[in-house]
């Protein structure tokens, strides 16, 4: 990444967070449903969807919001959608846990948890046999790789050679449970060397490094025509669900990964290597603030769906 | 018209649609195994085997299916549907109304059930009103070589997931199949005979036992219309209550499960839509609240015979006392 692309992807993580915390808000005040944040998470999103190429696909979990504005998803049309309203990427049909915008190339997310690892196959399986070069890009946690789905779609996408970038979140946290509770190896990735996988695990909280890693692993990809497994070791820093008081997590746990939230090390590092400012730091959150009034703004002047839309849509 | 087995006309099926459109591909446990024509002719990439999952089989052909792909998955037998139910049902039956219409699922799911091999309750089980329960999904039984054969062909051709099931007993059975093209529009039920006293409503395997019901009937002088649903959802309701009003006797019969089964249903739509015209009440001739046993003689047992749907029919027109 070159200075520009690292500003911009502080930029991005100022956006995730900044939406993320609108859509807390909108829950607090009753305007919006409760939802599953992925804050403190940004570094991973920006990281590997930076590398990403136009024509690549992803597919995403319930929490996907900054899979979406990594990608360049309107923030209004994402907020939109988790009102419940008209102009929603969704029609106000999925809400904040299951927004898919295939026009950005964003598919068939799921919450089933490892619904995604099963759906992804067969988007690859499109990709290898309808042609062109694309990817696609298939974002899960450490709970998820808990399912057999896993296993299942680890090994097929190794047998038939599919082009896979699965990206392990793991954030620690399995819904309440933490992650040392259900499983005993701190990783995830080695298990893709069973199915005769690559992978590779990176510090989930540098965004320089996630997107160095997922570079080097789309473009193994890309010439190998083979899956590859990107475990990105993060931390949830809310809870399962908003809301949530999170007095089930271990208070020193929760300040030693706050002390290295993503946005912060990214801003800190670009400012000590004289690339940012602190008050152009401040400007780009402001903006970030200003763009999401905007959105919010947008979201609740769309209107609701009418009632016509409870039957629409459900066959072709 | 030729004849062939309902195994041969799904094989058929499977080749013209795939000469036809490019997109479709198949593949499942033993697929290029046993299918050796399709792999021989389609090549590999379009016949695959996999692995023994039925999870990751149904959810890759949900994600091919969302991306350009027309695929047609084998799950061998109906209970192992049980290990694919959130692929089927979540993700392929959902995921186009929650994502407001941004996707379609064109795919077919092949399953096996019904007594006849004494395979067992884990091979044999009629779980056919499980999917006619969940949204986004259309369900097909076919019960003759020509149905199955041009019902397949609008399956694939279909823009929505339908589960397609073949009764065992019916595999290896012979029957007229059209030449050509010969698709069978999926919704449409078939009136197999007329008959003005009594209408036999069913679908696979037990269209056949109404259909030998029928025949006794008529030496008694009871003329019996006999309905082949074919299609479960969407359910040809036009096709039910027409036949209802003229004969005011309905009689359903399949081997699934009585309670919450298809018959539970075609009774309250004739409650709800033809009460006034029906003389009798609507009687379910189902299999029992039980799985299905191995045992030949129970196995035979638990499907409706042609006895008792004579029998049923008598006490409902007044020959024999209720």
């Amino acid at each position: 990444m070159d200075t520009r692309e690292r500003v911009r992807a502080l930029e991005h993580m100022m956006l995730i967070r900044a939406y993320e915390e609108t859509v807390i808000a909108l829950h607090a005040e009753q305007r919006a449903a409760g939802t599953c944040t992925a804050v403190g998470q940004e570094a991973a999103a920006v990281g590997v969807v930076s590398a990403l190429s136009a024509d690549d696909q992803i597919l995403t979990n319930h929490r996907s919001a900054g899979h979406l504005l990594a990608r360049g998803a309107d923030p209004g049309r994402m907020l939109a959608e988790v009102m419940g309203r008209r102009d929603g990427y969704c029609g106000g049909k999925s809400g904040s846990l299951h927004m898919a915008a295939k026009e950005l190339g964003v598919v068939l997310t799921s919450t089933i948890v490892g619904g995604e690892l099963s759906l992804v196959t067969g988007v690859a399986l499109s990709r290898s046999m309808l042609g062109g070069d694309g990817i696609v890009a298939c974002f899960f946690g450490d709970g998820a790789a808990c399912e057999g789905r896993f296993h299942e779609s680890l090994n097929l996408a190794a047998v038939w050679n599919l082009p896979i970038l699965y990206v392990c979140e793991n954030n620690q946290w399995q819904a309440f449970v933490h992650r040392r509770e259900t499983t005993l190896a701190d990783s995830v990735a080695p298990q893709a060397a069973a199915y005769g996988m690559d992978w590779r695990t990176v510090d989930g909280n540098d965004v320089d490094a996630v997107r160095a890693a997922a570079e080097r692993a789309v473009a193994a990809i890309r010439e190998t025509r083979k899956p590859f497994l990107l475990e990105v070791q993060t931390y949830r820093l809310r809870g399962h669900f908003e809301p949530d008081d999170q007095s089930y997590v271990d208070p020193d746990e929760l300040a030693r990964w706050r002390a290295r939230d993503p946005i912060l090390l990214a801003r800190n590092r670009l400012i000590a290597e004289g690339h940012l400012s602190d008050a152009a730091a401040r400007e780009m959150e402001a903006a970030v603030t200003r763009r999401m009034e905007r959105a919010a703004a947008f979201a609740e002047a769309s209107p609701f769906p009418g009632f016509d839309a409870l039957t629409t849509d459900v066959y072709a | 018209m030729q004849t062939m087995t309902v195994t041969d006309a799904v094989s058929a099926a499977l080749a013209e649609e795939m000469r036809r459109d490019d997109r479709v591909l198949i593949f499942g446990e033993g697929v290029a195994t046993k299918r050796k024509d399709l792999l021989a002719e389609f090549g590999a990439p379009r016949v695959r085997n996999t692995p023994l999952a039925e999870g990751i089989i149904a959810g890759t052909a949900a994600g091919a299916a969302a991306t350009g792909l027309r695929p047609v998955v084998d799950l061998l037998f109906a209970p192992f549907l049980c290990y694919a139910m959130d692929e089927i049902v979540n993700s392929a039956g959902k995921l186009r109304y929650m994502s407001g219409g941004q996707f379609a699922f064109p795919m077919v799911v092949l399953a096996m059930t019904g007594g006849g091999w004494g395979v067992g309750a884990q091979h044999n089980h009629n779980v056919e009103a499980w999917f006619v329960h969940s949204p986004g999904l259309k369900v097909v039984m076919p019960s003759t070589p020509a149905d199955f054969k041009g019902l397949l062909k609008a399956a694939i051709r279909d823009e929505n997931p339908v589960l397609f099931f073949t009764d065992i007993a019916l595999a290896y059975a012979p029957g007229a199949v059209p030449e050509g093209e010969a698709v069978v529009p999926l919704g449409k039920a078939a009136v197999l005979r007329e008959g003005s006293h009594v209408t036999l409503v069913s679908y696979a395997k037990s269209v056949h036992a109404c259909l030998q019901a029928a025949d006794r009937l008529a030496a008694q002088g009871i003329a019996a219309e006999v309905i082949d649903l074919r299609t479960l959802k969407p359910l040809d309701e036009e096709t039910i209550l027409r036949s209802a009003r003229k004969t005011g006797r309905v009689v359903v019969v399949h081997e699934a499960s009585r309670m919450c089964g298809v018959g539970a249903e075609i009774a309250a739509l004739l409650a709800e839509k033809a009460f006034g015209d029906l003389r009798a009440p609507v009687m379910r001739l189902t299999g029992p609240d039980a799985p299905a046993p191995a045992s030949f003689p129970l196995e035979q047992a638990f499907a409706p015979s042609t006895d008792t749907i004579v029998a049923t029919v008598g006490r409902l027109v007044g020959l024999v006392p209720a």
